[in-house]
C-alpha cells in the first residue's frame, strides 16, 4: 500500500492526466464489451460468458486484416463485422437451443465455446503473444495536455468509444428498432404477439453485441498484445461492470466501466498488487447495498 | 434393508472402500493410485458443491475459495507448527467452516443470479489476497517447500500407497457424511426451499438460516477436499482458488447429474480421466473438452446418472426434483 504515492500523483496535473487517460482507455474498451453483455442480458436474459471470445477473435481478425490490407480502418471494420456475423451464428446455432433452460446449461455452452476458440486461436495464430503495433497514421509525437502525455491514438480511441456510447444510447431511446428492443426486454411474448419477428430481433441483438466486442478487440489490438487467453480477463471485468452498473442498463455499463477504469488508473499507484482486489470490493459493496446494480431495475 | 437407508448407504460405502483398498494388493499402478488420490479431493469438492446446487438450488460460482482455503490453511499449519497431521487437517477444516459461515452470512441474503455473482466476487477477492500477500502465501508461485508428511496411525504419507489409502478413507467417510446430511430432514428442507421457497417459509422454516447452514456445511467439505489436494501436490497453489476451478466443479456436477447423490463423483471421475487421456494425445485439451461439453449440453441435456435414471426409471420411485435441463 502506498497512499503517499497516490497523494503525490494527485497534486501534479501531469500525473493526473496520464493516469486518467489510461483509466479512460481501460474504461472505454470495457464499456464496448460490457455494453454487449448487458444488451444481450437485458433482452434475452442470457448471461453471455462467451463474450470475451468475441473480443479476442475481433483482435485477431483485425491483426490478420491489417497484415493483408495495410489499412487499420479496414482492419477495425473487419474485426467488428466478422464478430457481428459470428454473434449471429453463435446465437442461431447454440444459444437459441437453450433459451428458457437451466442457467447452468447456458453457462456450460458458453464455457465450451471459450475453450474451443482459445485452442482454435492457438492452432491458427500460434500460442505466442502477438503485437499489432501502432498504425502508421498514429506514429506521431504525443499530445501534451496540462503536462500529461497523451498519445493521439488514445484520444481517437476514447473518441470512437464515446461516439458509440452516444449512438447506442440515442439508438435505443429514439429509433423504432431501439424501442422494439427495449419492449422485447420487458415482455418478449407481447412484442412477438404484436407481429414483431423476435427471432430476427434476438439475432440483431447478438450481432450488435458481438460487433461491439469485436470492435473493442480490434481497437485494443494496437495498445495491448494479443494472446489466446485474452478473452478471459476482459470477460470477468466486463461482467463486473455489468453487475455494478445493473444488468441490462447501457448507461449503467458506461458509468461503471469508467468507474472501474479510474480505479485501475489510480489504484495501480496506491495498491500496485491489489488493484483487482479493490475492484472486487467495489463489486461486493454494490451487490450488498443495491443488488440490482447502480442503474438496474429490480426484477 | 429396504427401510434402513442409513444402513444401506453405510454398507455401500464399506464395500466401495474395501474394493478400493484391495486393488493395490493385486495390482500396483502409480497412475491409477494418483488418479484415485486426485479423485478423492475432487469428489469431495464437487459433491459438497452439489449440496448447494442440486439440493438447495443455490448456484455458487465461488466454491473454489473454500477448496483453496482448506489447502492453504492445512499446508500453512503443517509448515509453521509441529501439530500432527489429523490435528492440522481438523484445524484447516474448522478455519474453512468459519470462513464459509462469514462469507455465507453476507452472500445468502441474495438469491439466484445475484448469489452467483457475489460468491464469484468474494472468491476473486480471496484469490487477489493470495496473489498479493506474497510473504505468507508465496503469491502466484504458490506455497512451496513441501508439506512435512508426518506419520499418523501407522500411515506413512510419504509413501504413495499410504497416501492412497488415507485419501480413499477420508473421501469415503466424507461422502458418507454428506449423504447423511442430504438424506436427513435438513436435506429435505433444502430441496423444499429449492422447489418453493414461499411455501417453505409459510411452514415456519427460516430460509436464510437453512441456506447459511447449507453454505457452511458445503464450505467445510470443500475445505476437506482442499486438504487432500494439498497433500497430493504437497503445497498449495492460487489456481486451487481461481474461478476456472470453480467452473470445473460446476461442470463435474452437471456432467454427473445434479439430482443423483453420486453424480458429482462420476462427473469428477469423467473429467479427470478425460484430462489424463486427452493430454497424452494432444496439447489442445480445451478443444476436446469444449466439444465434449457441447455434445453433452446439446445432446444429453442431463447429467449421466440423471439421464440413466430417466431412461430406466426404477420401479415407482418418485422423481427427485425438477430435471436439470428443463428447469425454468
Amino acid at each position: 500500500m502506498d497512499l503517499d504515492a497516490l497523494g503525490a500523483c494527485l497534486t501534479t496535473s501531469a500525473c493526473v492526466v496520464t493516469q486518467a487517460t489510461s483509466g479512460l482507455i481501460v474504461g472505454m474498451l470495457l464499456f464496448l464489451v460490457a455494453a454487449g453483455v448487458t444488451l444481450i442480458f437485458g433482452v434475452l436474459k442470457i448471461v453471455n460468458f462467451a463474450h470475451g471470445t468475441f473480443y479476442m477473435l475481433g483482435g485477431y481478425v483485425a491483426y490478420s486484416a491489417l497484415a493483408a490490407t495495410d489499412s487499420y480502418t479496414l482492419a477495425v471494420l473487419a474485426g467488428a463485422l466478422s464478430m457481428a456475423l459470428f454473434g449471429v451464428l453463435f446465437e442461431r446455432a447454440l444459444i437459441s437451443r437453450v433459451y428458457g433452460s437451466n442457467v447452468l446449461m447456458q453457462l456450460l455452452i458458453c464455457y465450451a465455446v471459450v475453450l474451443i476458440f482459445d485452442d482454435l486461436v492457438k492452432i491458427v495464430w500460434g500460442p505466442e503473444f502477438h503485437a499489432m503495433g501502432m498504425p502508421l497514421a498514429f506514429q506521431v509525437p504525443p499530445l501534451f495536455i496540462a503536462g500529461g502525455v497523451v498519445p493521439p491514438f488514445y484520444a481517437v480511441l476514447i473518441g470512437i468509444a464515446a461516439l458509440i456510447a452516444i449512438v447506442l444510447g440515442l439508438g435505443l431511446s429514439m429509433t423504432r428498432l431501439g424501442k422494439t428492443v427495449r419492449a422485447a426486454a420487458i415482455n418478449p411474448q407481447m412484442v412477438s404477439a404484436l407481429g414483431v419477428n423476435t427471432t430476427l430481433l434476438f439475432a440483431i441483438v447478438f450481432a450488435v453485441g458481438g460487433g461491439l466486442a469485436g470492435l473493442a478487440g480490434a481497437l485494443a489490438a494496437p495498445v495491448r498484445s494479443l494472446s489466446p487467453g485474452m478473452g478471459f480477463s476482459i470477460l470477468i471485468e466486463s461482467f463486473i461492470v455489468t453487475v455494478i452498473g445493473g444488468m441490462g442498463s447501457i448507461a449503467g455499463a458506461l458509468v461503471s466501466a469508467l468507474l472501474i477504469g479510474m480505479v485501475r488508473g489510480f489504484g495501480t499507484i496506491a495498491f500496485p498488487k491489489f488493484t483487482d482486489g479493490l475492484i472486487y470490493i467495489v463489486m461486493i459493496a454494490v451487490l450488498l447495498v443495491r443488488p440490482q446494480g447502480l442503474f438496474g431495475r429490480r426484477s | 434393508m429396504k427401510g434402513r437407508p442409513a444402513l444401506r448407504d453405510a454398507t455401500i460405502a464399506a464395500i466401495a472402500l474395501i474394493v478400493v483398498l484391495a486393488i493395490p494388493l493385486f495390482h500396483r499402478s502409480p497412475a491409477f493410485e494418483d488418479f484415485v488420490i486426485r479423485l478423492s479431493a475432487m469428489a469431495l469438492f464437487a459433491t459438497s458443491l452439489n449440496l448447494l446446487v442440486g439440493n438447495a438450488g443455490m448456484v455458487s460460482f465461488g466454491h473454489g475459495m473454500f477448496y483453496g482455503l482448506g489447502a492453504y490453511a492445512f499446508a500453512l499449519t503443517m509448515q509453521m507448527t509441529n501439530l500432527s497431521l489429523p490435528v492440522a487437517a481438523v484445524l484447516a477444516v474448522l478455519i474453512t467452516t468459519f470462513a464459509a459461515l462469514c462469507v455465507g452470512a453476507i452472500c445468502v441474503r441474495l438469491t439466484t443470479d445475484y448469489f452467483a455473482f457475489i460468491t464469484l466476487a468474494v472468491q476473486m477477492l480471496f484469490y487477489s489476497i493470495i496473489i498479493s500477500w506474497q510473504s505468507l502465501t508465496g503469491g502466484d508461485q504458490g506455497l512451496r517447500g513441501g508439506i512435512p508428511r508426518r506419520e499418523i496411525f501407522g500411515f506413512e504419507l510419504a509413501s504413495q500407497l499410504h497416501l492412497y489409502q488415507f485419501c480413499a478413507i477420508v473421501a469415503v467417510l466424507g461422502l458418507l457424511a454428506l449423504r447423511h446430511i442430504s438424506a436427513s430432514p435438513f436435506g429435505h428442507t433444502l430441496r423444499m426451499i429449492r422447489d418453493n421457497e414461499s411455501r417453505t417459509s409459510f411452514l415456519g422454516v427460516v430460509l436464510w438460516r437453512a441456506r447459511l447452514a447449507a453454505f457452511t456445511i458445503a464450505g467445510a467439505f470443500a475445505g476437506l477436499g482442499g486438504v487432500l489436494a494439498a497433500l497430493f501436490v504437497s503445497g498449495a497453489y492460487p489456481e486451487l482458488a481461481d474461478w476456472p476451478n470453480s467452473g470445473q466443479a460446476i461442470f463435474a456436477v452437471m456432467l454427473g447429474g445434479i439430482n443423483s447423490f453420486l453424480g458429482p463423483v462420476l462427473g469428477a471421475a469423467i473429467l479427470l480421466a478425460l484430462n489424463d487421456v486427452v493430454t497424452r494425445f494432444t496439447e489442445y485439451y480445451g478443444l476436446v473438452l469444449g466439444s465434449v461439453i457441447l455434445a453433452f449440453a446439446l445432446g444429453l441435456r442431463h447429467g449421466v446418472l440423471d439421464f440413466l435414471r430417466l431412461a430406466w426409471p426404477q420401479g415407482r420411485r418418485p422423481k427427485v426434483g425438477p430435471e436439470a435441463g428443463d428447469e425454468a
